[in-house]
């Protein structure tokens, strides 16, 4: 229990010195998590919405995968990745690989199919009804979509949340396409890995620590937006 | 017009007059909710023509619905507050932003809610909420208004404060009208026009006096709460009134033309008055006297239906109030006599009947 105590004092230190590689890591951390989160949101809640509102044949093939892709083991999208964008890959010659946008791409992969997921359950659940009287208001392809949004918000707003926590969270792909790199493709998981095995507990606790924080209130402002009062 | 790949409406042809509300009526399965919906562009008709003032609906559904309103059997609002589902749609009618406020409170005062206008949407009674509904669909100011059974929901005190509402509306702005409804109460105190739908097709269509107390077959006859339908031969006819024989007696009917030989003769409950056999009050212009004997009373809402046996196993539905039963002292064996005015009997010209 001592070094526990010792490590918690420790990480204590290093925020109060903030030191700046902690600052350094948990900024890169917070840039990659955020574009990955918003390419995904770009992506998955138009297809999540389609999902929903479409039927066409092939639909139910399509939403398996989905929902195989919600639960996708990170560690089988950071070797995909990794295969393609290895120098010999497919896309080697883009030497995207061991940089933040490879960690990106893997991280939009996770998060797509929860994106794409949740958006759809979001949307079922809009009385269809209310669907027809959309469009019977007169509202235009993207006006009808822009509203559909809007009636679906609480459950999109679930969809971020879902997505964010897990890109933040992850660590296999992060360190499969990323490699670590101080300086360059170090995350607070990766950093935190690292400093585990190397017996670092204290600087461990305090890129954990800060790990939780920082999932801990972006998560507290995403819910805050989700529960607003309604206008009284 | 098709729905899951059955043809559910058959219509050769259906006109809304303009500035009138028409009242589509039927029973459950009709037809008449895919003619709104068709009406609507919310499914595609299989064959034929829509047309708003002349010009092809589909050619430009989002002009069309920019066009039209439509108010549905819930009342269907955004999750936002009560002014912003009203201006949210004035926004797509593309009416420009300075004139929505005032436009969107005009009308949800014009319908009793502006006191509603900053509440939210999900926060609002049925009846509440219909009444948005409604002042969205009139703040459009469409060429058309569509309402597919918007009073249907609501409980009764609710439903008819906002149907008088809703009357007084529709004659000051005298927007042309469709309504789709199964409540015959509803289309009489609201239609200029009636069109009535059995089975996909179009029945009948007039002044709703004429569907309601001349109608054109028996099945329409019995939509329309016309319960006395009797097969008649003709006995006679002079100065526009027919006699037809049915069991119970001989009936005189107000004809429109030549009388045909055999017919059903349809008459309201409520066109028919009991009495005693005895009673020798005010003599009346009823033609038509047939006896017979109380053979059920029935509570009926606010009124008491009876059925009568008349001569020859000839049976009646007549309706009378409370009042009235208790002051003719009437039950079930009592002796009376039914009459009614020639000009409250029709005749459908019928081949299968015969006296």
């Amino acid at each position: 229990m001592e070094f526990l105590w010792d490590g918690l004092r420790e990480a204590v230190k290093l925020w109060l010195s903030g030191d700046p590689e902690i600052i350094e890591i948990t900024l890169r951390t917070l840039g990659i998590s955020i574009v990955a989160t918003t390419v995904s949101l770009l992506v998955g809640v138009p297809i999540g919405a389609a999902l929903a509102l479409k039927s066409f044949p092939g639909r139910r093939p399509v939403v398996a995968l989905v929902n195989t892709g919600m639960g996708m083991p990170p560690v089988v999208v950071g070797l995909v990745v990794a295969l393609i964008l290895w120098r010999s890959g497919p896309l080697g010659a883009l030497e995207l690989i061991y940089t933040p946008s490879a960690m990106v791409l893997a991280q939009f992969l996770i998060a797509v199919p929860l994106v794409i997921g949740f958006s759809m359950a979001s949307v079922q659940q809009i009385n269809p009804r209310l669907l027809d009287q959309i469009v019977s208001l007169g509202a235009s392809r993207p006006q009808f979509l822009w509203l559909i949004v809007r009636e679906a918000r609480l459950g999109l707003l679930a969809a971020l949340m879902a997505g964010f926590g897990a890109v933040i969270s992850e660590v296999g792909a992060a360190l499969m396409v990323g490699g670590n790199i101080a300086g360059e493709t170090r995350v607070l998981t990766t950093a935190t890995a690292l400093e585990t095995s190397r017996g670092n507990f204290e600087v461990a606790i305090a890129l954990g620590v800060v790990l939780l924080v920082l999932a801990y209130v972006v998560n507290l402002i995403f819910t805050g937006v989700q529960q607003q009062r309604r206008p009284a | 017009m098709e729905r899951g790949g059955r043809v559910v409406l058959r219509l050769p042809a259906f006109a809304a007059p303009r500035g009138q509300v028409t009242a589509v009526i039927g029973p459950n399965g009709s037809g008449k909710s895919t003619l709104l919906a068709a009406l609507q562009l919310l499914i595609k008709p299989r064959r034929g023509v829509l047309t708003l003032d002349g010009a092809p609906m589909r050619d430009d559904p989002l002009g069309t619905r920019r066009r039209t309103a439509s108010v549905f059997q819930e009342a269907l609002l955004l999750s936002m507050s009560v002014r912003r589902n009203v201006e949210t749609a004035l926004g797509l009618h593309k009416v420009p932003r300075g004139e929505r406020r005032d436009r969107a409170m005009r009308w949800l005062q014009r319908l009793g809610v502006d006191g509603l206008a900053d509440r939210h949407a999900r926060e609002l009674s049925g009846g509440e909420a219909q009444r948005v509904s409604l002042a969205r669909a009139f703040a459009l100011e469409p060429s058309l208004l569509l309402l597919d059974e918007p009073f249907s929901a609501l409980d009764a005190p609710t439903r008819t404060t906002l149907i008088d509402d809703f009357a007084a509306i529709v004659r000051e702005t005298g927007v042309t009208t469709v309504l789709v409804t199964h409540d015959r109460e509803e289309a009489l105190r609201l239609a200029d026009h009636v069109a009535l739908l059995i089975g996909g097709t179009l029945r009948q269509s007039g002044p709703p006096e004429t569907v309601f107390s001349a109608p054109a077959d028996p099945e329409v006859a019995a939509f329309v709460g016309v319960e006395n339908v009797w097969p008649g031969a003709l006995r006679g006819q002079a100065q526009g009134v027919a006699t037809y024989a049915v069991p119970g007696g001989d009936v005189d009917v107000v004809i429109d033309g030549a009388a045909a030989p055999a017919a059903l003769v349809c008459v309201r409950p409520e066109q028919i008055t009991l009495d005693l056999p005895d009673h020798d009050g005010p003599p009346t212009s009823a033609r038509n006297r047939l006896p017979g004997r109380v053979a059920a009373i029935e509570p009926a809402g606010a009124l008491v239906r009876l059925r009568l046996a008349l001569a020859d196993e000839g049976v009646m539905v007549a309706t009378l109030t409370r009042p009235s039963l208790e002051a003719l002292e009437l039950e079930v064996g009592s002796a009376l006599v039914a009459s009614f005015k020639a000009s409250a009997a029709h005749a459908i010209p019928h081949q299968g009947a015969s006296g």
